[in-house]
């Protein structure tokens, strides 16, 4: 996936905005109309207001107590987006970690694929969603079953564009590797794993993707912090806009992974030839 | 055939002195395909002497790639033995470092890195490897490439780099299957000028692949001249001629219009085939 090239002239702007704009003024007036209980849906506004609130630290800023940046940064929705990211991150790691090993033994080997396969096969197409019993069972509480969904979200992904990565490598690399003499260690880690890299970042990025949406959901039923469980707890007082707010939020930390990865690819993959245009 | 070759003289190895190097003996090779067998090589015999230039000429499918394949390794013939300096070859190996027709670098390798990493499995020390990069480089004009990736090169560039990789392992020998196939006519000539120039400072034994007669000659100490199916040798020629070799010498001409009647004669067998299978589908 290439990325889009910016466009900042006043023209694009303008029509990028448009829709948008044209949204937020119909539920503005729908919202304010009286029509609609603002319980139900709070005004664009209401919604603002309640993000800015929800970003601001809660307490007054003490220079006796502690620096200016970690004042600052002390609100509620940052240190709810560092939960949710800590835990992507952490879950991705544990699965991704597992699951790269294991693609490139079974696709580099067909024994040990075949003696993979079949359970592979059978696990895969559990959703993560249906592993929260289990992961409350065996880990109670806290961060450990998210960690644990989270991983088994982006397990598969990877796994599978690992296998295939190591597969589809052009025999011709494997020809010339082979005549400047390289034996199976180099050959793998200097030539089938690069040339498998375009494949499992496809991968990596599908499972960060799927972690994500894993966080969101676990914070939900299993811990006490993170975008997930803030809003959760939100509808519990009815505070619509909040709701609002924090999906806003994990939208805003949804592109900022989204952004991250597209640069780690844009530089692993800087040899490739479908970034050229 | 036979009369026509006199004036250029006739399957007599040139360097006398020189020991053979490459020693094919009763190669033939078959394939599968489907429920046809396909005879790509039969008979061959063939003594390359150390040094040598030659040249492997034929149209499409008639072994000559079938051939340097059973050479470097990649390939084991279904019969016979290829040896090199008295050892059979069973595998692809250093000794016989291979120019491809597709290039064949390393995408997610620099230049420098694609050239540095045979050195590097060879496990010579980060010293000795950056200096001989660096003279490899230089030799062949890639000193303002050398951080570039092959993406980021014309076809010319990047057989260069192919070129300079096999050259730092610094075989004795030299395999190269269509190396220049994919390249304009300008480029064509300059790399074949280059490929001479190295050739004649260090030395090498050249096995090249090519389908161009006036390629061959420009080049080759000997043309082996193939058949089409089954692959056998048709002639082994002599190229007598000065270098660099001028391709409006009469000389030169004279042993183009020869060649060009034996490979046409292939090339029709090769298309009356093409024609066959397609109207038999």
């Amino acid at each position: 996936m290439s990325q889009a090239k910016p466009r900042f002239s006043p023209a694009a702007l303008l029509r990028g905005s448009l829709v948008p704009v044209l949204v937020i003024a119909l539920w503005q007036i729908l919202s304010t109309s009286g029509l609609i209980n603002p319980v139900v849906l709070p005004s664009p506004v209401q919604v603002v207001v309640r993000w800015w609130a929800y970003l601001l630290p809660t307490e007054a800023y003490d220079p006796a107590q502690s620096s200016w940046i970690l004042w600052a940064l002390s609100g509620e929705m940052l240190f709810d987006a560092w939960s949710s990211l800590y835990r992507v991150v952490l879950g991705f790691a544990v699965g991704a970690g597992l699951a790269l090993p294991l693609g490139l033994a079974m696709g580099g080997n067909p024994r040990i694929y075949a003696l993979f396969d079949p359970l592979m096969q059978v696990l895969r197409p559990i959703p993560p969603i249906a592993y929260i019993p289990l992961a409350i069972l065996w880990f109670g509480l806290g961060n450990a079953p998210a960690v644990f969904l989270i991983a088994i979200g982006a397990f598969f992904p990877v796994l599978m564009n690992t296998i295939a990565g190591v597969r589809h490598v052009d025999g011709i690399y494997l020809r010339a590797a082979r005549n400047l003499g390289a034996g199976k260690l180099t050959m793998f880690l200097r030539v089938i794993l690069p040339a498998a890299t375009p494949y499992i970042l496809a991968g990596a990025r599908i499972g960060i993707g799927t972690a994500f949406i894993v966080v969101i959901v676990s914070e939900m039923i299993a811990v006490n912090s993170g975008l997930g469980f803030r809003i959760l707890e939100a509808r519990e007082f009815m505070w619509s806009d909040k709701i609002i707010a924090g999906m806003f939020t994990i939208g805003l930390l949804g592109l900022a992974i989204d952004i991250g990865m597209n640069r780690l690819n844009n530089h692993l993959l800087r040899w490739h030839r479908g970034l050229e245009n | 055939m036979t009369p026509m070759l006199k004036s250029v003289a006739d399957t007599a190895p040139v360097a006398d002195a020189a020991p053979v190097q490459i020693q094919v003996r009763g190669v033939e090779k078959t394939f599968a395909v489907g429920a046809q067998k396909i005879v790509a090589l039969q008979n061959i015999d063939l003594d390359i002497r150390k040094g040598e230039f030659v040249c492997l000429l034929g149209p499409s499918g008639c072994g000559k790639s079938t051939l340097l394949n059973a050479v470097a390794g990649f390939q084991p013939p279904t019969k016979g033995t290829v040896t090199v300096d008295g050892r059979t070859i069973t595998e692809p190996g250093p000794d016989r470092g291979m120019v491809f027709q597709e290039y064949a670098l390393f995408p997610w390798m620099t230049v420098a890195q694609n050239v540095a990493f045979g050195l590097e499995i060879k496990g010579m020390s980060k010293a000795e490897i950056a200096e001989r990069v660096e003279w490899l480089l230089q030799k062949l004009h890639l000193q303002d490439f050398r951080n570039r990736f092959p993406k980021d090169l014309s076809g010319g560039m990047r057989q260069r780099v192919a070129i300079a990789r096999v050259l730092a392992l610094d075989s004795p020998i030299l395999l190269m299957d269509e190396p220049f196939g994919a390249l304009d006519a300008l480029t064509r000539r300059t790399l074949q000028d280059e490929l001479l120039r190295i050739w004649e400072e260090v030395g090498k034994t050249i096995l090249f692949v090519t389908h161009s007669i006036e390629e061959s000659i420009y080049l080759a100490d000997r043309i082996i001249v193939m058949t089409y199916r089954p692959g056998t040798i048709k002639r082994d020629v002599v190229v007598d001629m000065p270098r660099p070799r001028d391709g409006s010498a009469p000389e030169f001409n004279r042993l183009k219009r020869e060649l060009s009647q034996m490979v046409m004669e292939e090339q029709q067998r090769f298309s009356q085939d093409e024609i066959r299978s397609v109207t038999a589908d």
